[in-house]
Parts: structure tokens; C-alpha cells; sequence
């Protein structure tokens, strides 16, 4: 279970991220994460930051494995981080696993 | 799995269209034949005459080339017919000898040109025009003689006829009505016409009856009329009618009145074949034209796709001759007949004649002639059954030139626009912008060009003027805009057909409706779960439970989101009254929270902005004072001036009355924003005559006025009526936004419902009806009863999940 220099961290339990929404983890001096959890329990870590105008994800709108900015809508995937075309954009990514009801994170 | 096998008979435009919304759907579920007579990939059919008139040349019209069959697994037996239906053992068979298994059928053969059963019909040089060869031969025909003649005065024969007058032939067209395109034209615009293709050197013989063909060693020579008149011609085309295919299904023991008889959901007396296009005869029409094809391709494509069955209900359509420099336009009961008023320009001497026909204040037909820029836009009225109590008067000089002020449904003339006119304010997208990503994309949909180009995708007020833009661009024959919304691409119902559903089958969670209406993504979408949330939450009040994952931030977290991701909280201020301790309070949470701005609100109140979501709980606590909903598609404010308490003009306590109502709809969530204001006289300080619901007091009571809007696009306020007493205010205001809550679509301001339903059809619920007035404001009030504040919902134990991070 080692990711190269990350570290795994257990972050929270499932039932901490409302469904069909999302949770921030807060970084010192980085970026936060946005932790999103879709209607069918799976989880997703992304930057808390729209690659448009730098909206927090983690305010939008989860459906399927998809996120709305709450900004001008621009369309996030939460599997890979990139915008639905024609718009353009990325957003990082980051390790996510749920262990049992936990949620653990591989933090940089 | 093994793929179930469908086999498509006819190469068209109907039937591909129809694979292609299947392909759409659900790329997988079918082993897909495609059997076609002609040699080539499917074309558009309806370009062969500006490929006759040298306009166009034949590789612009291939829809799909014969890449796109192998792209999308589909076999094409190409230039061969099918001959036969095997519907024991579920077969067709080909010219070839091949059987080709099926488990779903699909006959999508078209028509043909109804040839006249006149002598001499057999004769060489005597076609009809419908496919490529035929307008082949038509070209060389034009290159070896001289005289053509066209029997068949419709738009098909005259565009024939104007492509062999171009191309160098001597023409006559035989018509045996009066006038031309009698099917499309009244007599006024028929003449019109006449005039201007005599004017190009088309002889024109109306009223006149073919008796015979003549010719000389098996080729024609001339057309013999009733009158005794002989014609010379080295080639006729017939253009007089078109026949459904269905001898194929007749044959087959299908059942088959003129076309094959599809029901609504366009299956044949077979449970396993349909039939799409111009071979059927639904509800005892058969079409000519491509829009109702592709209607029934979509409903047919969505249910061979799995996405639910449909009912395709018939479609209006409207016409266009394609013969360059002639405009004419029709569409719909363009002849008019009882109960209908006419609206008539005409002015034969500058080419010019409109006609709009008007039944029960709608425009049910339309005729133009010489300009018919506003074609598109009567069509849009037309389908969309709009009431005309507003537009009436101008109506025939075309749609409200409010481009100044970002014209909203209405729209404007998009076609004589320059291409530097911006069309949507909001994301800077001008027309030649739009047309470019139109033409180079190959956009069809307004959805789609909402995509590309952000055009009509913040405030949408430019999406009429996008539409026509996007039909001017592509054409009439394009028509692909939909008389029929889909709420959102998660779904084909209209959020008219998910409302009904919701309160018919008695629907109160968002699964639950997406299940019952098929909705084709797992958890829909952020266009259509604030809808059905709304619409939920409104139809079964106090069962439905609000859902705020379904909600966009701002209702979700009770405060607006801000550009940095901050938030302002308004709190309520009864009809903007406030007092020294209120504001006392306000400031000390304002210093305490570091609030970056205080500025008052255009409804009368203040904004605290620049706060962080972690710190909104502990300031509702704090301010200890009702949420403004300043944020909500809900009530938001009461506007006020300051009435005969203390304003030497006025009639009425205006204030009070105001508070009054503030108090009744609080808490109210409704389609849109929903703002109310209170003056004291008609001098009208509160600006009653831009809200939803304006209230202005005179001295023997209170007047009201509905529909109006300050945004996007100003909209002055309608007068509703004159009441007396401060209750009766309330219940008719109450009684007209309840309507508004239980009848308009997510997202539509009063003024758009009012524009839609008609001034008068809330008149005969509110005001003619005053049971059904007291109904709805006891439903209002019943509704209201249960609702919490939203600052105070949210104080709850989960709290914390919601409105705190995490760290690590």
C-alpha cells in the first residue's frame, strides 16, 4: 500500500461526507482537498479548486461521478479531474481509498 | 448476452436518424442491418433540388458516408432491395437471395412520386424526382434538349422547375389548381408568386388538367391538356403527390391504409416491427417533409434504446420554397376557417403580403410572402400555443425590437443581424461567433450551441435569440428544435409531463421519479434535481422531504456564494423596517465576524458579505433574526416606502401592508425569485410596477399588479385588479403565487408563466373564481405552516458535517 512519497492517513468515516456531496480537508499551506462522495459510496479526492475561476468544488453539485461548479458550472470529472468538453481544464487528483468505513487519503 | 438483431429497411433519412438516437442511447444493445436500394450512404434528400439548381454538388449532401456505417458496427447491404418480409421466421429477404434474421424491424422505405395514370405515362423521359438518379438524369436531360415540362405545381415541382429553367430549358408547369402551392399558399401570396416566376421566364398553365402523354418511338414528346393544348416536351417530371412504400408490409399481412398505420408509439400491427418516415399513415397522415421524421425518429430512437416509451402525437409543420430569391413561408391552418381572425399586410405592388391567422388569442397559421424574416419566430409562437394578449397589437411587424435591453423570449431578427450584435450579454458571444461554431461544429441543437459557445448558459434571457440564430444558420429544412423541451438531457419528459407525473402518481422522492419517468442517468443532473426537488417539495408538501443535496449551494448553505468562495448573509427586515438594536446587533456580528462589506440591498435590507461557510452557524446563531432568503427561489422581499404613517401623500399604511404580506409568504419557496413591493400612492416610490406582485395603494384601496421584472429584462407589472381591504390583498396575492408555485416550470419568473398560461387564464382561477381563489390561498397558507426558518433547520446536530472541514 506505499504510494511512492505520499503518506496514507485515515481522514474520516464514510458517514462524514454527506452522499451525493462532498467534504474539505484543509492543508497547511497547500491547497485544500475536496473529498466527494458519490450516491453509490464511492469516494473521490480533489483539489478544492475549479480549474476555471478557482471555485470550491466542494460547494457544487454531485451526481453520477461528476461534480458542478457552484460557479458557472463547469463540469468536473471526479474520476480523472478533467472538465467535461468543450470546456477545458483540470483539476489534480489525489489517492482515495475507503477501508472498511473509513476514509484514507495519500497526503503529499 | 447475446445482441438482439435489428434490421433496417431503407437507407433514408428517417431510419438512419432513427439508428443514430438509438446509437445515442445505448451503442451496444443491437446487431445492426441495414438494407438500402441505392448505391450510396444516406444523403439529404431535401438538397437535391439546389443540387439541380447547381447550387450544391452531390458530396455536401452525404449525411453519412460509408465510414460511419463500419465506425458504428453496422452492416449495409447497399443497392440491393429487400423483396420480401418473413414474419414467422422473422426474416427479410434481399435481391440477393439473402435472408436476414431479425428480432426488431424497422421499415423506413419512404415514398415515391405518384405517377399520373394518364396514356403515354410509360414513355421514356417521363420521371419523377425523389433520389439522386433521378435528378441525374434531369441534369442530362437539360444538356441534350430543350422543352421540359413539370406537371405538378408544389413546392417539389416548382423547385424542379426552377432548377431546369436554370439549367437552360424552356419550362411549363401544369397545375390543376388555381394557384400555386394551393397547399401552402392562400390566392393573394399564390399570385404573388406567379408573378415573380413568370418574371423568370416559367411558363405556368393553372387550373389545367393533363389528359396524355404523347411521344414518338417510345419517348415523350409533348403533354396533351384537357383544353386540347399540346406542350412540347423532351422530359416531364412528375411532381404531383408522393406514395408511401408499403407494399413490402402490405405484403407481409401488415396492416396498411394508404401508408403503413403506426400507433403513437410508432409500432406497427406486428409487436415486432415499426416503421419511421414518409411510409407511414399515423392518426391518418402520412409526411412529406423531414421535421415530423426526425420527431419520430427520436421517440422511436429513445424507446428501441431503452429509454422508456413515448408517444409521438403528430407535428406542425411549416414550409419554405427553396428556389433562391423567393421568400415564402407557411405553417400551420395558414387558410384560416371559423372562429379565427385574420391579421393582414399586403402590399402586392412591393412583393409583400403577411397573414396570420388567430384563434382564442394564438397564432394557429401563418402565410408571408416577399419577407418572411420573421417566419422563424411565428413558427416558435405558433408551436408554443403562446397567448398573444401582449403582442397582439404589433404582431405583424414581428417580434419586440428589444435588443437594447437583452430581449428575452421573444427574440429578436436574427437573420438581419450584423455579426458583431452581441447576443448574450452575459458571456460576450456575439452572432458571427455563434454562427462560425454553428457551421464549423455542426450544431444542431440549442443545447449544443449552449455548450460550445456559453451563449444562453448563465441568465439564458438571450436563449430565443440563440435559437433563431441557430435556425437562421442552418436553415429552415432544420428545423430540429424540438415544439417539445425535455426538462434536461437526463430525461425526454417536459417539465409540463414531470410535474403532471409527479401529482398524478403521487410521486414524493427524486428516486422514485426518476424511476417512474426512466430518467436515463443514475442521479440526474444539477439542471434537473433542483426541479423535481421543487417540484416535489410543492406538490406534497409536508410529505415530500426537501432534499438539500439537490439543491445548488446557495440553498444548500442558506447564503450566497461569492466569486472567492465566501458567502453574504441577509437577514430578514419585515418590509425593510428596522430599528436602533437590530442594527446595534448587526454591527457588533458584523465586527465580530470580520465581515469585509455592509451594504444595503436593493429590497430594502443588509448584506453581510465576505463570510466564510465555517462561520455562517454560529452567525445565524448570533444575529438571532429570521433568514432573508436572500438567496432563494423563494420569496425575498417586501419592498416598502414609507405610506400615510408619516408621507404627507399617502393613501394607504403601506408599510403595514407590506410587513403584512412579508409575513404571510415568508419562508416560501416558489420556481424563481419571487420579489413583492408595496407603494403608498401612485407615485409609486416602492417600484410596485416592476415585481412579481406589486401592490399600489389609491385612495379607495389597493391595486394589484402581476408579471413585472426588473432584471435581465425589465418587464412592466400587468394590472391584475382593484380589492379593498388588507385580507383581501393577501388572498389574492396569495392566490396568484400559489398558482405560480403549483403550475409554473422550475426556473420561470412570473412574467414568463404569466407569458405563457396567459393574463387572462389567472384572471379565470383567481378572480372569477373565488372558490378556487380561497382554495389556493388555504393551500398556500396550509403549505407555509409546516415550513421552518431555514437559519434555524440548519442548527441542528449534523451541523457540523455540513458547515465545518476536515484537517490533516
Amino acid at each position: 500500500m506505499s504510494a511512492d512519497k505520499n503518506q496514507w492517513q485515515s481522514i474520516c468515516k464514510l458517514d462524514d461526507i454527506p452522499a451525493q456531496g462532498a467534504r474539505v480537508v484543509k492543508r497547511e499551506g497547500k491547497t485544500d482537498i475536496a473529498l466527494f462522495r458519490t450516491l453509490d459510496n464511492r469516494v473521490f479526492a480533489l483539489d478544492d479548486h475549479c480549474p476555471h475561476k478557482g471555485g470550491a468544488l466542494s460547494h457544487g453539485l454531485v451526481y453520477g461521478d461528476t461534480v458542478a461548479c457552484p460557479l458557472h458550472n463547469f463540469k468536473i470529472s471526479l474520476q480523472t479531474g478533467q472538465a467535461q468538453a468543450p470546456d477545458e481544464g483540470h483539476t489534480p487528483c489525489h489517492k482515495v481509498e475507503l477501508r472498511d468505513d473509513t476514509v484514507w487519503l495519500a497526503v503529499d | 448476452m447475446q445482441k438482439q438483431r435489428l434490421v433496417l429497411i431503407g437507407n433514408g433519412m428517417a431510419g438512419i436518424r432513427t439508428l443514430e438516437e438509438i446509437l445515442k442511447h445505448d451503442k451496444d444493445r443491437y446487431e445492426i442491418t441495414v438494407i438500402g436500394d441505392e448505391p450510396w450512404g444516406n444523403y439529404n434528400r431535401i438538397q437535391l433540388s439546389p443540387i439541380l439548381a447547381g447550387e450544391q454538388k452531390l458530396k455536401d449532401i452525404i449525411l453519412n458516408d460509408l465510414d460511419w456505417y463500419a465506425e458504428h458496427g453496422v452492416r449495409l447491404v447497399k443497392g440491393c432491395a429487400a423483396t420480401r418480409i418473413d414474419r414467422e421466421r422473422r426474416e427479410v429477404h434481399t435481391a440477393a437471395s439473402e435472408a436476414i434474421a431479425y428480432d426488431k424491424l424497422l421499415i423506413a422505405t419512404g415514398s415515391r412520386p405518384f405517377m399520373l395514370p394518364v396514356p403515354g405515362a410509360e414513355l421514356d423521359g417521363v420521371i419523377g424526382f425523389r433520389d439522386i438518379k433521378d435528378t441525374e438524369k434531369m441534369i442530362v436531360a437539360a444538356a441534350l434538349h430543350r422543352h421540359a415540362v413539370v406537371i405538378g405545381g408544389g413546392l417539389l415541382g416548382l423547385e424542379a422547375a426552377h432548377g431546369l429553367k436554370l439549367r437552360g430549358m424552356d419550362v411549363t408547369v401544369i397545375h390543376l389548381g388555381d394557384w400555386l402551392l394551393n397547399r401552402q399558399l392562400d390566392e393573394t401570396a399564390g399570385r404573388l408568386l406567379e408573378k415573380s416566376l413568370a418574371e423568370r421566364g416559367l411558363k405556368l398553365k393553372l387550373g389545367a388538367k393533363t389528359q396524355a402523354l404523347v411521344g414518338e418511338n417510345g419517348h415523350v414528346t409533348g403533354v396533351r391538356l384537357e383544353s386540347g393544348e399540346l406542350i412540347p416536351a423532351d422530359l416531364v417530371v412528375m411532381a404531383v403527390g408522393i406514395v408511401p412504400n408499403a407494399d413490402l408490409a402490405r405484403e407481409a399481412g401488415i396492416e396498411v391504409s394508404n401508408g403503413i398505420v403506426v400507433d403513437d408509439t410508432l409500432a406497427t400491427s406486428d409487436e415486432h416491427v415499426y416503421a419511421v418516415g414518409e411510409c407511414v399513415n399515423h392518426r391518418g397522415v402520412s409526411y412529406g417533409l423531414v421535421a415530423p421524421l426526425f420527431e419520430m425518429a427520436k421517440v422511436l430512437g429513445n424507446q428501441l434504446g431503452g429509454c422508456g416509451k413515448q408517444r409521438y402525437t403528430g407535428t406542425t409543420t411549416s414550409t419554405k420554397l427553396k428556389v433562391t430569391g423567393i421568400d415564402l413561408f407557411s405553417a400551420g391552418e395558414f387558410m384560416g376557417g371559423e372562429n379565427c381572425d385574420e391579421i393582414v399586410l399586403s402590399d402586392p405592388a412591393g412583393g409583400v403580403y403577411k397573414r396570420l391567422i388567430v384563434r382564442d388569442n394564438k397564432l394557429v397559421g401563418a402565410c408571408l410572402y416577399g419577407d418572411t424574416s420573421d417566419g422563424a419566430w411565428y413558427f416558435q409562437l405558433l408551436r408554443q400555443e403562446r397567448d398573444l394578449a401582449d403582442l397582439r397589437s404589433q404582431l405583424l411587424f414581428g417580434p419586440p425590437r428589444d435588443l437594447g435591453d437583452h430581449g428575452t423570449s421573444g427574440a429578436s431578427r436574427a437573420a438581419a443581424l450584423p455579426d458583431d450584435a452581441e447576443i448574450c450579454g452575459c458571456n460576450g458571444v456575439t452572432k458571427g461567433v455563434l454562427v462560425k461554431a454553428i457551421k464549423e461544429k455542426g450544431l444542431f441543437t440549442v443545447d449544443d450551441v449552449k455548450k460550445h459557445t456559453k451563449a444562453g448558459a448563465s441568465c439564458g434571457s438571450c436563449t430565443g435569440l440563440v435559437e433563431q440564430v441557430l435556425m437562421s444558420t442552418v436553415g429552415s429544412s432544420f428545423q430540429d428544435a424540438p415544439k417539445r423541451k425535455s426538462l434536461c438531457g437526463c430525461t425526454d419528459h417536459t417539465h409540463g409531463e414531470v410535474r403532471e407525473a409527479i401529482r398524478e402518481q403521487h410521486l414524493v422522492t427524486l428516486a422514485d421519479t426518476m424511476k417512474a419517468l426512466h430518467w436515463k442517468t443514475p442521479d440526474g443532473c444539477p439542471t434537473c434535481r433542483p426541479a423535481l426537488n421543487y417540484y416535489l417539495i410543492s406538490t406534497w408538501p409536508g410529505e415530500a422531504k426537501d432534499d438539500p443535496q439537490a439543491r445548488l449551494v446557495n440553498e444548500r448553505v442558506h447564503a450566497n456564494v461569492q466569486k472567492d468562495s465566501t458567502f453574504s448573509v441577509i437577514p430578514r427586515m419585515w418590509g425593510g423596517v428596522t430599528s436602533p438594536a437590530e442594527l446595534r446587533k448587526i454591527a457588533d456580528v458584523a465586527d465580530k465576524f470580520n465581515v469585509k462589506m455592509v451594504k444595503v440591498t436593493g429590497g430594502q435590507r443588509l448584506d453581510l458579505l465576505g463570510v466564510k461557510k465555517e462561520d455562517l452557524p454560529q452567525m445565524w446563531r448570533e444575529l438571532d433574526m429570521p433568514c432573508g432568503m436572500g438567496y432563494a427561489k423563494g420569496l425575498r422581499t417586501v419592498k416598502t416606502c414609507v405610506g400615510k404613517q408619516f408621507c404627507r401623500f399617502g393613501t394607504q399604511d403601506s408599510t403595514g401592508m407590506g410587513i403584512a404580506l412579508e409575513k404571510a409568504f415568508d419562508r416560501m419557496w416558489a420556481p424563481h425569485k419571487v420579489k413583492l413591493a408595496v407603494s403608498g400612492c401612485p407615485r409609486n416610490c416602492a417600484e410596485a410596477g416592476i415585481k412579481d406582485v406589486g401592490i399600489i395603494a389609491v385612495d379607495s384601496g389597493w391595486e394589484i399588479y402581476i408579471g413585472g421584472n426588473g432584471g435581465i429584462k425589465t418587464e412592466v407589472a400587468e394590472f391584475f385588479t382593484k380589492v379593498k381591504t388588507e385580507e383581501e390583498v393577501l388572498e389574492y396575492s396569495g392566490a396568484v403565487l400559489q398558482l405560480y408555485r403549483e403550475e409554473a416550470y422550475y426556473l420561470e419568473r412570473t412574467v414568463h408563466y404569466m407569458g405563457r398560461v396567459g393574463l387572462d387564464y389567472i384572471k379565470s382561477k383567481v378572480l372569477e373564481d373565488a372558490t378556487n381563489r380561497k382554495a389556493l390561498w388555504a393551500r398556500l397558507q396550509l403549505a407555509l405552516a409546516g415550513e421552518p426558518d431555514p437559519w434555524q433547520a440548519q442548527l441542528g446536530a449534523d451541523a457540523a458535517a455540513r458547515f465545518t472541514d476536515l484537517t490533516v
